[in-house]
């Protein structure tokens, strides 16, 4: 008989054993090591242990009966030490073993961060029976708290387990959505919300600094200065090949051990399966390849042919309960087109990556029922274009017809006391009744209920009523949709992120059915705005949702170059502003412009010089004159009753005061103040969005003025005796614009929509005023930051310079 | 193909762009998802505007001068617009970005 060693016994190398006993039960005498003190149990079966679903005895797949049967010698617990490839001997502590072949199976060992405590007690990897061991312990304790580091398959499994047991679980992911090797961003969203439901708290983007405790594991600290409690945490970010046996040989080495397709390393007795090897630039992590391998590597060794080969792998969690499927590559390569398919009711999201007529990819959440069907396309390399059409919809739908769900039906499905227009308080059966009575169009039930007569954010609402009832007795008119992604309008976006609590730019492509996977450039600047204009203190804003002006807080010139034009407020500076303003123009070589906003540009800047003159400015006590944003512009004002002898009122102090509170936020579109001191009106004040004249008596408000590509004349909001009741109304008025209107409606656009009666109506009641007023408030306490500032520290600044420089590489 | 490392992937934001300097001219390298980067010429074929400044969504990228679409797969200007830019070798490794070296010194001879 030869002898075969084999080292780790892990799910390869067991069922390696179990092809070499069925073929040739009596050719190798078999000497097995392991490091655990155990035989080979099956751990993708640890979770169901850790939630107590399985015991441990019941995952045991190879018993001291079955090794005794095949006349295995086993060395368990004991690590070996090195293999002499001279001699053919495994050395270990306590003896060597010689061998004709070897199989190195040794696995992979968890990757540790090396946090600073990462070494405490109570910090644990999710790898062995001991890990799992440790956090049922820990799980023993009444309402202890288990911190896991690691959104992926493991750590997600290790959470759901640890919950299960009763412990508050917290998940740390440090990119932006679970699981993002496997899944998308929406399933990822979507796998957050379920785990959320289940009580197990996730934070993605998590900049962890520090475990901490005393003598033990206590807490985990973030970067931001917050720390959350911990009796235990979970470390499940990865792993890596555990493979030193190879090296210190003198194998030849990848990241692994490297093996041919046979699963013979460089040395020919020597053989590898499992995670410690590598196979043409390729590491293995899940099982059905392992299995693969031992089955080729079985064959080897009885000198039978065989080959390893590569193939598709599928995914699933296995957490009771969320539904996720995912296969094949649904990132990179050319000519890749997706299709996709929302249920936002069900929950459900499926995206399938199709290349040259044939499905690469599927990521499932929700309804994962014909996943295998999916994944079976994808093995098998069809040609699915005859099904293209319906292709989503699963097997079911081939070959047959198929009804694609009514757009209207849920509108039909509302009981008569559904509200419909909010403002009015106008329920369904109100508009049924008016059009019973003769309504045919929107003006008619408008005009007869008032429903979508304040506001108009219901206005597709009233229109879906009305379309529902008449058929095809009524025509659907006007507002088009946000873009191609969408067949919803502006209005309704709006109304439905604020309804159903949409936070993120995926749960308003999930639960409003967007048909693209992330949007396109005409609705992802405007959802952007909506998001953070809603819920200023949960969405971060995204600046890759931007135009280029204002992710690169300048505005681009048609060569490429940018103008820098600081605030001056109120039109106000002083010379040791305009000696900056000069110096800073020398050094970067700009072109110098007085602007019609009462500020100076700067023209032809470099990107790269941006943070470096934002800097300079800085140092001179200047700021972003946000010239480049849909948010507030400029306050232009006159000099007042400081100096004009016609003035009435400081005007130049106001329009200080105004740009002050207001600076810094963002707005559907951009919003430009004027002050005028007397009804002379120098600052031009009444053709501005919003335009303040005074008078002896105290102010006169306009609202909605322009003089862009339409010129309007502001009308009369109301007329206050005091600056402080100036301020009041502005900025109410600025919080109604933000969170009324449609991205890209100037002011006077959406008064034109809404009506200014509406407004005025509104903004009459104090408590309504003071409501809008405390909300923008919120809003500036988070937006109100200078955004060159923010930029021209280091960190910041390095990522308006290019990636990399090749002028030099090319050079030589 | 020789194989230059020019930075990190977690330096270019999610559907975000970077430009790495050539002697012919800059390459942008378009970040669409989580691993997954495309590298083309940073030029519009319309009126030169810097691709990597325009925004990003699904496998392309609008100019942000005018506003003209490209495949970041092929490099052909989308809809009624006609024009193309060119797009070269990318790959990415243990989170490294790697650009083609023969790639990008054609580019330059060209």
């Amino acid at each position: 008989m030869e002898k075969l060693v084999v080292i780790g016994a892990g799910m390869a190398s067991g069922r390696l054993l179990e092809h070499l006993f069925d073929a040739a039960p009596e050719k190798f005498e078999v000497t097995l090591f392991n490091a655990e003190p155990r035989g080979n149990y099956n751990r993708i079966m640890l979770s169901p242990v850790l939630s107590g679903e399985k015991t441990y005895e019941e995952i045991v797949t190879h018993d001291d009966a079955w090794y005794a049967q095949h006349k295995v010698t086993t060395r368990f617990g004991e690590r070996v030490s090195g293999i002499d490839r001279a001699r053919k001997v495994v050395t270990s502590p306590n003896g060597d073993v010689p061998y004709d072949k070897l199989i190195i199976a040794t696995g992979s060992d968890p990757f540790i961060i090396p946090f600073p405590g990462h070494d405490l007690p109570g910090v644990v990897a999710y790898r062995d029976l001991e890990d799992t061991n440790a956090m049922v312990k820990a799980s023993s304790v009444r309402g202890a708290h288990a911190v896991v580091i690691g959104g992926g398959l493991l750590g997600l499994e290790a959470a759901a387990g640890l919950r299960l047991r009763g412990m508050e679980v917290t998940v740390l992911h440090n990119t932006g959505h679970l699981m993002d090797r496997q899944l998308d961003e929406t399933a990822g969203y979507l796998l957050q919300k379920d785990l959320e439901r289940r009580g197990i708290k996730v934070i993605t983007k998590a900049t962890t600094k520090t475990i901490a405790g005393d003598g033990k594991v206590e807490k985990v600290t973030f970067e931001d200065g917050s720390e959350i409690p911990a009796d235990i945490v979970v470390m499940a970010v990865g792993i890596r090949p555990s493979c030193s046996l190879g090296t210190e040989a003198g194998l030849e080495m990848g990241r692994a051990i490297k093996v041919d397709a046979q699963m013979r390393s460089s040395d020919p007795d020597i053989l590898c399966v499992g995670e410690c090897l590598e196979f043409d630039g390729n590491l293995f992590g899940l099982v059905a390849p392992l299995y693969d391998q031992a089955k080729v590597a079985a064959k080897t060794l009885l000198g039978e042919d065989d080959a390893f080969k590569m193939r598709e792998l599928s995914t699933k969690l296995k957490v009771t309960g969320c539904d996720l499927f995912s296969a094949g590559d649904f990132a990179d390569g050319p000519n890749r087109e997706d299709i996709v398919f929302r249920d936002p009711k069900r929950g459900v999201y499926k995206r399938l990556v199709i290349e040259d007529d044939r499905l690469v990819g599927a990521v499932m959440y929700g309804d994962t029922a014909d996943a295998n069907w999916f994944f079976g396309l994808i093995k098998d390399g069809t040609d699915i274009e005859e099904m293209r059409e319906t292709l989503i919809y699963g097997p079911a739908f081939q070959g047959g017809g198929g009804a694609t769900a009514d757009p209207l039906a849920a509108v039909a499905a509302l009981p008569p006391e559904a509200e419909i227009c909010g403002c009015n308080g106008v329920c369904k059966g109100d508009i049924l009744k008016s059009i019973a009575g003769g309504a045919t169009t929107l003006d008619d039930v408008k005009a007869q209920t008032k429903a979508s007569a304040s506001c108009g954010t219901c206005t597709g609402l009233v229109e879906q009523v009305l379309a529902v009832t008449l058929g095809d007795g009524f025509a659907m008119p006007t507002e088009k949709p946000v873009c191609n992604c969408t067949d919803l309008t502006h209005e309704d976006v709006r109304r439905l992120i604020k309804s159903q609590e949409l936070k993120s730019q995926p749960a308003v492509w999930q639960n409003l059915a967007w048909k693209t996977p992330n949007g396109c450039p005409t609705c992802r600047p405007a959802i952007n705005y909506y998001l953070l204009a809603d819920w200023p203190l949960e969405y971060q804003d995204d600046g890759q949702s931007r135009f280029v002006n204002e992710r690169n807080h300048a505005n681009i010139q048609k060569d490429g170059t940018y103008s820098v034009m600081p605030r001056m407020w109120g039109g106000m500076t002083t010379p040791d502003e305009l000696i900056a303003v000069a110096q800073a123009a020398k050094k970067y070589d700009a072109a110098v412009k007085v602007t019609g906003g009462m500020r100076i540009d700067l023209l032809g800047i470099k990107k790269e010089d941006l943070p470096a003159i934002w800097a300079d400015l800085n140092a001179a006590g200047m700021v972003s004159g946000h010239a480049y944003t849909k948010g507030l512009r400029t306050v232009k004002t006159c000099v007042g009753s400081d100096w004009c002898r016609f003035g009435t009122q400081d005007s130049t102090g106001l329009g200080i005061k105004l740009e002050k509170r207001l600076w810094g936020s963002w707005t559907p579109h951009k919003v430009k103040l004027g002050v005028s001191g007397c009804p002379r009106n120098c600052a031009e004040a009444t053709c501005k969005d919003i335009g303040i004249i005074c008078v002896d008596s105290g102010y006169q408000i306009g609202v909605g003025g322009a003089a862009g590509m339409d010129v309007k004349e502001v009308e009369r909001l109301v007329d206050v005796a005091t600056e402080e009741e100036v301020i009041e109304w502005v900025v109410a008025f600025m919080q109604m614009y933000r969170e009324n209107a449609k991205y890209l409606d100037r002011a006077y656009k959406w008064l034109n929509k809404v009506g200014l009666d509406w407004v005025k109506e509104v903004l009459a009641d104090p408590a309504e005023r003071q409501a809008l007023v405390a909300r923008f408030d919120i809003s500036q306490s988070v937006y109100q930051k200078d955004p060159w500032a923010e930029r021209a520290v280091p960190s910041e600044a390095v990522k308006f310079q290019p990636l990399a420089d090749l002028t030099q590489e090319a050079a030589q | 193909m020789s194989w230059i490392d020019v930075g990190a992937l977690d330096d270019i934001p999610l559907r975000g762009a970077r430009i790495v300097k050539t002697k012919a001219g800059c390459v942008a390298l378009f970040r669409t998802d989580e691993a997954e980067v495309f590298a083309t010429s940073n030029t519009c074929a319309h009126k030169n505007g810097p691709l990597a400044e325009g925004i990003v969504h699904g496998k392309q990228v609008t100019c942000p001068l005018h506003n003209w679409v490209y495949s970041l797969e092929t490099g052909e200007a989308q809809g009624a617009d006609e024009g193309h830019i060119a797009t070269y070798p990318v790959k990415l490794e243990a989170g490294r970005i790697l650009l083609d070296a023969a790639s990008i010194e054609a580019r330059s001879a060209a």
